[in-house]
């Protein structure tokens, strides 16, 4: 199942909740203000970064650069694009859009 | 507050007086459209020659982060427009220190020049103003 989070942790605790629910191919997709998820440093980097070890963690790098965080992102999440986007849609049978 | 000093008030507000306006800033940029149209209250503000001071709190510091670029998302860049705020004589930046640090970021990661206070400190300028925004 492909996980998309689009708020940040700081501001809702959106992130922590879809993280407790990732199970066996889960994938996490980080879009817009959820994109401070991948943020390296700050305080819901260990979560993530826990997660990482077990799940793949992607961030859409257009939401990334808009918010001047391209070089502040967590070793080990994967960036797309808008067509990596629709790749990842494409490749899981489920799609859960956390609000 | 009685009605007769309640029309003495109203009074004063006809005839120019300058009031203390603090703008709370508490998020991010592009998620939501609050970061923008605060930047624009603050224009008006400042276009009527008034105090104006601004408080960074929370994911409001992420509104100040260096090297935003948004052309991948087709919304308008509005970061630079803080470095104009001085031609507005709007010099009274503030970035909660806490906040500031639970986000991974420093001083130096801000395009413009602020001053970092705790929350303390940043209560007790909220005492001195007439007039309180929050975005």
């Amino acid at each position: 199942m492909l996980h998309t989070v689009n708020k940040s942790p700081t501001e809702r605790n959106v992130l922590e909740s879809c993280l407790k629910y990732l199970k066996k191919g889960s994938v996490v997709l980080l879009i817009e203000d959820g994109v401070y998820g991948a943020l390296k440093g700050s305080s819901t980097t260990t979560m993530v970064e826990k997660t990482l070890k077990n799940f793949p963690i992607y961030a859409l790098y257009p939401d990334i650069e808009a918010r001047g965080m391209q070089d502040r992102v967590i070793d080990g999440i994967k960036l797309v694009d808008y067509s990596g986007f629709v790749d990842l849609v494409a490749e899981h049978t489920t799609v859960q859009a956390w609000l | 507050m009685s009605e007769a000093t309640g029309r003495v008030d109203m009074e004063e507000d006809t005839s120019g007086k300058v009031k203390k306006f603090l703008y709370v800033n508490r998020k991010a940029p592009y998620g939501t459209i609050y970061a923008l149209e605060s930047l624009e209250v603050v224009l008006i503000t400042a276009a009527f020659d008034q105090d104006v001071t601004l408080a960074f709190l929370d994911d409001g510091v992420y509104q100040l982060v260096k090297g935003q670029h948004t052309k991948g998302i087709d919304v308008k860049n509005f970061s630079p427009t803080y470095r104009a705020l001085e031609g507005y004589d709007i010099e009274k930046l503030y970035v909660e220190k806490e906040s500031m640090e639970t986000r991974g970021l420093k001083e130096s990661d801000f395009i413009v020049p602020v001053k970092v206070m705790s929350a303390g400190e940043i209560a007790d300028l909220m005492l001195t103003q007439d007039v309180i925004l929050s975005f």
